[in-house]
């Protein structure tokens, strides 16, 4: 695919992450208007709305692009909503440049917003002994972070990395976390209390795991012409990719019991997370090199460390090196998290890739504030989920 | 070994019991071989380059290598169950690496082994666990622990990386 495949990025709105409690649809509305306005448009314009669902707020919540729709008063406008676990807003977003691309619209708004409840995750109700999702939880008490656990012990057996390395990210993620308005939790922190907090999944503590948030995040996208006539084409989504992993899978992956066995099949030579932001390279014709600032899905602070080195910020076992050379802080040469992230805001699934969006767009737009990485145009974000869900996007300036 | 405690819910075929020895079962696609765990509950074969549409049980290694390992020391919500009249008890899980079939399998660790007596590289045994439902009926899974004696056990945790054929070098 070449530059003449991207779609501009209009405008972008969050409703600040938080314990709010309150209908998910209203953070969708709050994060929609920001973006409508940011983009100069009103919301007769919107030709089609992407929702991204959430499984925990029953109906309302399968169909989110028709809930906020409703919300924001029928206009005709056909919706889409999809789910890919935390690659949901991700989808979305390709939803809507698909759409975009194909000249089936030029204005297209996409909508990610949670109300979640406190504490783990839990599988939707039920007993269904034929779901993954279920079984882990039943028979294992796997939670997510069980499994965070066991990726970052292997992390510290392969690597030699140690709980202060951990600590270390999570010091970063909370000073720029400090200077962000959207963020939930904005003190920072330093490495004796991440390390005195109580132990969650050995070796992960609890200020080393993401917490379970509302928030709601949402982008306007449109068509490269309307953005020039708009004067909003200042970013570009330059590539979005989301693909499933190549069997056999090598690791234990959530929610799975096991990984694929290798013993008839040759895996590929790139693990399903390194694909991520591998193909999303390849699809806007860049290079790991080229890239100024990231937003990584730090589900733990061990799993930021395995981004560094999957998304090719460097050489697999240097993702330490990078972290306490200071490469990765806000003032560092590829800041990563300058959100702050997960870490800071918590996990507002089917919102958190389109927050990514988000903060990657005022960051090329200058418009970062306090936490402004100077100079960036070319940014990444990636993520993965369960089910075998990921994804990674390239924005860059026009 | 039988004791005649049930499968736990969903995991009829994922294990076997008797004279020859507690073992998990695979399922075995009958056209290529490529095993499954758990079998797998819908007709084919995982690998998409296999036509095959049959699968047959096949005993896993009842040993291999600790891939990883952690602990749960926050009692996890539903449908984890919670015998009545009991504390949650906090307990460790295992990620195994069968060396013949390649595969890392997940397990309880069997809860007299405390998480602090692990390490990376051990070599592990799969035995027979029991959970105890919300409704306090006993339930068979599988646990694994740590194996005696510790054959061949790699003490240098990059000669175990090295030797554990891991992709994500």
């Amino acid at each position: 695919m070449s530059r003449s495949d991207s779609v501009a990025v209009a405008g972008v709105g969050m409703h600040p992450w938080g314990a709010w409690g309150k209908p998910f649809v209203e953070y969708g509305m709050v994060a929609a208007r920001a973006a409508l306005a940011d983009a100069g448009l009103g919301w007769r314009d919107v030709q089609l709305v992407v929702g991204g669902e959430t499984i925990r707020n029953g109906y309302p919540g399968f169909v989110a692009g028709s809930a906020l729709s409703q919300a924001l008063g029928w206009h005709g406008a056909p919706v889409a909503s999809c789910y890919a676990a935390c690659a949901t807003g991700a989808q979305a977003m390709a939803t809507a440049r698909a759409h975009i691309l194909a000249g089936l619209a030029d204005v297209v708004l996409v909508v990610g917003a949670d109300t979640t409840p406190k504490g783990f995750f839990a599988p939707v109700g039920g007993d269904r002994p034929d779901d993954p999702d279920w079984l882990r939880f039943r028979l294992l008490g796997a939670t997510n972070p069980a499994y965070f656990g066991l990726y970052a012990r292997r992390r510290m057996a392969l690597r030699g990395s140690t709980e202060a390395d951990f600590a270390a990210v999570k010091v970063k993620n909370a000073r720029a976390g400090s200077l962000n308005p959207n963020a939930r939790f904005r003190a920072e922190v330093d490495a004796e209390t991440v390390l005195n907090s109580p132990m969650v999944s050995d070796p992960l503590r609890l200020l080393q795991i993401c917490a379970t948030s509302d928030g709601g995040a949402a982008v306007v996208l449109t068509s490269e012409e309307y953005a020039r006539r708009l004067n909003k084409d200042a970013v570009r989504i330059r590539a979005i990719a989301a693909p499933t992993p190549t069997y056999p899978r090598t690791v234990p992956d959530f929610p799975y019991l096991a990984s694929d066995s290798m013993a008839t099949a040759v895996p590929a030579a790139r693990s399903f997370r390194e694909s991520l932001a591998h193909t999303a390279y390849e699809a806007a014709g860049l290079a790991p090199e080229d890239v100024d600032v990231a937003e990584v899905y730090d589900l733990t602070t061990a799993m930021e460390l395995d981004w560094y080195e999957e998304i090719g910020l460097c050489a697999p076992g240097e993702a330490e090196k990078l972290l306490h050379e200071g490469a990765t802080a806000l003032g560092g040469r590829v800041p990563v998290n300058p959100s702050g992230g997960l870490s800071s805001f918590g996990e507002a699934i089917p919102a958190q890739a389109i927050a990514q969006v988000c903060e990657l767009t005022w960051q090329l737009r200058g418009d970062a504030g306090a936490r402004q990485v100077h100079g960036a145009r070319v940014g990444v974000a990636v993520n993965q989920g369960l089910f075998g869900h990921g994804s990674a996007i390239v924005v860059g300036r026009a | 070994m039988t004791d005649g405690i049930p499968a736990a819910p969903g995991t009829d075929g994922w294990f076997r019991e008797g004279p020859d020895g507690f073992a998990l079962l695979a399922g075995r696609c009958t056209a290529c071989g490529a095993l499954s765990f758990p079998p797998r509950t819908v007709p084919g074969c995982p690998d998409p380059a296999c036509e095959g549409a049959e699968q047959s049980p096949a005993p896993l290694s009842t040993t291999g290598t600790l891939w990883s390992y952690t602990d749960a020391r926050y009692a996890p919500p539903p449908p984890y169950p919670r015998p009545p009249d009991t504390e949650f008890s906090p307990y460790a899980l295992a990620a195994v690496e069968l060396t013949t079939e390649r595969m890392i399998v997940l397990g309880q660790v069997a809860p007299d082994v405390p998480a602090e007596t692990l390490r990376v590289g051990m070599i592990m045994e799969v035995t027979p666990g029991t959970l105890v439902s919300s409704a306090g009926v006993e339930e068979r899974v599988w646990n694994w622990r740590p194996a005696e004696p510790q054959d061949g056990l790699s003490t240098n945790d990059a000669e175990y990386s090295a030797s554990s054929g891991e992709v994500q070098a």
